[in-house]
């Protein structure tokens, strides 16, 4: 590690990165100072780290660096996703990604051929008897989600229904889902609260795509782009026979429930109005669909109907949110009483829970999540910690890995700020659920403190071809650079999958970096904010934001129209002329950018261009995630 | 007793829930805007927008910051607003301190528009009524039905940052002296705006550069003639005879201003 990082030194950073030696210096001192037991930092990232095809790395060696620091587990510490969306943490516990079921449990592949061969796919050993290596309890978090999911039809001798499970062979993440569109693989398309004909990179391909489909349903607020796209400017609408079910939807105040932020905490939410007559929550739409498929599937057969019509879906009529909240935590079956703890959930049957992780969120105590408690105890008052407001998977743990704040006696290396702490006389652990209840490292039966890797240590380097770019972080180019890497021969992230459809545009002519991102009054696609007054009145059309030298060079008028073309298309924006955009020195050499919301389209009340018609269709080397942070234009005044 | 609210600056990060929460408690109609070079939204105060953030980038290539301010009505304690209003749709609320302002009483006179020294109250929305200039105002009542019902302005309640406050006059001055010692080790320029101004506002700044920075009048005078008007109404004399031909010429030409922005507008909008 410390050889392949010793080419990043300071000269070769700042060169790449355009930042001033004296800034960069200055901010390594400050971050570097917190290497000490009684200082923490953290490092709290969101897309403007993830949407890079190398990002996955990126945030690994936020990893690196807070270990060997000593900052992860303790108060201040750690490494902190901000989200794009204020449920993007549930939805990914909850699997709104093709490539986990909940819980983080792996979707099976085709090689995966039965129970038995996926469990010894997925259940990792050690041979360290200090491990705790938790994923060890990996059947007893599988086989209670298929008793949550099949109930009477998942028994030991069917293997508990695996085989209903979709094996999933290769990437099926968004650009993958476009292409599949564009090729005509995927007739069909139910796209709830996902505007992709604005959020999609490179757009017009997208929306293009959109019309070759058969059938298309959109639930959302608004009729939006994605279920416009027929009517779209520039085609005829006689031309496109995608029949389009455009179903109105409750938006999140309109309907009770949890969302689960980037802290971990799944908070319950009440309904604080009942939206348009016509309007429906998701909770209503899922189980209406899924009875009607059941009615279809009995009636008239089909290929393999057992997964669809031994599917558990009761929630009552209409759904009871508090079902599926009890059913997300997990029942003993034999008793029927909901479970305390993930720490109940068996193999055999006789436990069910729908995600292991949110076990002991919903008990026979109560709705955990809806707790609004703010008192705590002197020490957790001194951390920040509130541990009986809403609930924190795991098991109320709110610090995880929190173990490593402390020495192998259980004393806190800050004991101004301890997080846990070992009391002798008591035996046990004091302060935050610790991670692991052991007692401490220099006692008898202890394990080690990161109980999710299967050594029982934190990850300076991934292992087991975790990522597909290797084990250590390493600089690669955006896609689209006016600059060579300087670091290796490589120019980019040689892990990406360069899709058929995707157009690189040339520095020659396209010699502008842009970048795009969100604005406070608008929400991602804007399905949710560019039909309201009052935040069209604050950001009403669409924009671009160019540096004063900029502007002076091309001949840029603030407030006036520009033009705007990548090798994807072109756009028309306002120029927001200022001083928060400079040029940069990359390698000797200046570089200009820009920056642009993506929120505009050809629907609601602010229309306007969309970035992502500029934006490359490649995404990040292990998450897929498209880079719409860093990409070639270049622009002129209209 | 008296009310206030204080907005700290430098806690301001440009969100505008307030501008919309000011909005939506009040059902104002939203105004239909363009992109102008800025964030800034909508250009100017209205009689439909009663406070918004003015956005400024001050500073050069590695002392730039972005600043935000929220611009509204000051509640001033000497109010020539309310001193020159012949209606009283404006009123200095007896025991809070503040300046309400009651749409349905105004007769769209524009005099507290030409006698503000913070260039505030806008008069440029149409009346339904007959009588009148057919025009009426607005500015930001300071939620009076809100505070005089126990609750905090809506604009403070929904501030995320805590960078506006509302609460007694005197708790808040020493609380924005308390913040500007602080800010002083940074912003060796900081200082609170609204003690001592105008007999005292009740929409206190902290600062961390000095007023004008913030485009804010640097010791504000009452005009002459709203006071003269004051010394009328005390009097128990009519408006008429002792605001005097200055007073009367002054207000004529706003009127006449404002007869004159609307045509403007007519003619832009045909």
């Amino acid at each position: 590690m410390k050889k392949q990082f010793a080419r990043y030194d300071v000269d070769t950073v700042c060169s790449i990165t355009g930042t001033s030696k004296d800034v960069y210096l200055k901010v390594c001192e400050a971050y570097a100072a917190t290497g000490k037991p009684d200082k923490s930092a953290t490092i709290i990232y969101a897309m403007g780290t993830t949407q890079h095809t190398n990002a996955a790395q990126m945030i690994r060696s936020y990893s690196v660096l807070q270990l060997l620091l000593g900052n992860v587990g303790v108060a201040g510490g750690g490494i902190n996703a901000a989200r794009g969306q204020s449920n993007v943490q549930g939805s990914t516990d909850h699997c709104v990604l093709y490539h986990i079921l909940p819980g983080y449990l792996k979707t099976p592949n085709p090689d995966d051929v039965d129970l038995k061969a996926y469990l010894e796919h997925y259940t990792p050993t050690t041979s360290d008897p200090l491990s705790a290596n938790w994923w060890q309890n990996y059947d007893k978090y599988i086989i209670s989600l298929l008793k949550a999911w099949y109930d009477d039809a998942a028994v030991a001798s069917n293997d508990f229904a695996y085989e209903y499970l979709p094996k999933v062979d290769g990437d099926h993440s968004h650009i993958a889902l476009a292409e599949a569109i564009e090729n005509g693989v995927v007739r069909g398309l139910i796209s709830p609260g996902h505007n992709t004909a604005v959020s999609g990179p490179n757009v017009s391909l997208e929306r293009a795509g959109l019309d070759k489909l058969d059938w298309l349903v959109v639930c959302d607020l608004w009729e939006t782009e994605t279920a416009a796209h027929w009517k779209r400017p520039g085609v005829d609408p006689s031309q496109i026979g995608t029949e389009v079910f455009l179903l109105p939807a409750k938006a999140s105040m309109e309907k009770e429930g949890s969302i689960t932020n980037s802290g971990r905490w799944s908070q319950w939410r009440y309904k604080c109005c009942d939206g348009p007559d016509m309007a429906r929550s998701d909770l209503w739409i899922v189980p209406e669909l899924i009875k009607k498929l059941k009615e279809l599937y009995a009636m008239e057969g089909g290929e393999y109907p057992a997964p669809i019509l031994n599917l558990t879906c009761d929630y009552g009529d209409p759904p009871d949110v508090h079902k599926v909240a009890k059913e997300i935590n997990g029942y003993d079956l034999e008793t029927g009483e909901l479970l305390p703890s993930f720490t109940k959930l068996k193999n055999d049957g006789t436990t069910s829970s729908g995600n292991w992780l949110y076990c002991a969120s919903y008990t026979e105590d109560g709705n955990m999540a809806a707790r609004r408690d703010p008192t705590q105890t002197p020490e957790q008052a001194n951390t920040g910690l509130y541990p009986n407001w809403a609930w924190c998977w795991p098991v109320n743990r709110r610090i995880i890995y929190n173990r490593a704040s402390v020495d192998l006696d259980g004393n806190p290396f800050n004991p101004d700020k301890p997080v846990i702490s070992w009391h002798p006389l008591r035996e046990q652990w004091e302060g935050d659920v610790p991670d692991g209840g052991w007692p401490p490292m220099s006692q008898e039966g202890t394990r080690l403190p990161f109980i999710m890797t299967s050594e029982g240590r934190g990850h300076i380097f991934a292992t087991g071809g975790a990522l597909k770019d290797g084990p250590m972080p390493e600089h690669y180019e955006p896609w689209e650079s006016p600059v060579d890497n300087l670091l290796s021969g490589t120019q980019n992230d040689p892990a990406v999958t360069i899709w058929k459809s995707l157009v690189k545009g040339d520095v020659s002519k396209y010699p502008i970096v842009a970048t795009t991102y969100r604005l406070s009054e608008h929400w991602n696609a804007g399905q949710m904010t560019r039909n309201l007054p009052w935040l069209v009145e604050l950001m009403p059309e669409m924009f671009v934001e160019v540096s004063e030298e900029l502007a002076a060079e091309k001949g840029i008028k603030n407030g006036e129209k520009v033009i705007v073309e990548s090798a994807r298309g072109k756009i028309e924006a306002v120029a927001v002329v200022t001083k928060r955009f400079s040029t940069y020195s990359i390698n000797g050499r200046k570089v200009h950018h820009i920056g642009m919301p993506w929120h505009l389209g050809y629907m609601g009340l602010a229309k306007g261009d969309s970035a992502n018609m500029l934006t490359p269709n490649i995404g990040d080397a292990n998450t897929t995630i498209p880079e719409y942070k860093a990409f070639l234009c270049d622009i002129r005044a209209k | 007793m008296a009310k206030a609210m204080l907005n700290d600056v430098t806690k301001c990060i440009g969100c505008r829930g307030c501008q919309v929460a000011c909005k939506e408690w009040h059902d104002l109609p939203a105004e239909k805007t363009t992109n102008w070079g800025t964030y800034e939204n909508p250009p100017d105060l209205s009689a439909d927008t009663w406070t918004k953030i003015i956005f400024k980038e001050y500073g050069n290539d590695g002392t730039l910051r972005w600043l935000f301010m929220k611009e509204q009505c000051m509640h001033c304690t000497d109010a020539g607003c309310v001193n020159v209003c012949p209606s009283g749709a404006l009123q200095r609320h007896p025991t809070l301190g503040f300046v309400t302002y009651e749409r349905h009483k105004c007769t769209g006179c524009g005099y507290c528009v030409e006698f503000c020294p913070f260039d505030i109250p806008r008069m440029d929305r149409e009346s339904d009524k007959l009588l009148g200039t057919g025009l009426m105002g607005g500015k930001c009542d300071f939620c009076f039905d809100r505070v005089s019902n126990g609750l905090e302005p809506a604009c403070a309640k929904v501030c995320p940052t805590g960078a506006i406050k509302f609460g007694e006059w005197e708790d808040l001055v020493i609380e924005g002296k308390q913040r500007v010692q602080v800010l002083k080790e940074t912003h060796p320029d900081a200082n609170l705006y609204g003690e001592q101004e105008l007999g005292g506002l009740h929409m206190l700044y902290v600062l961390d550069e000095k007023p004008e920075v913030y485009d804010l009048p640097v010791d504000p005078q009452m005009p002459v003639a709203a006071t003269a008007l004051n010394v009328g109404r005390w009097t128990g004399v009519g408006l008429g005879l002792l605001a005097g031909a200055g007073m009367f010429g002054a207000a004529m030409l706003a009127r006449a201003r404002m007869v004159e922005r609307k045509k403007e507008e007519e003619s832009a909008e045909s």
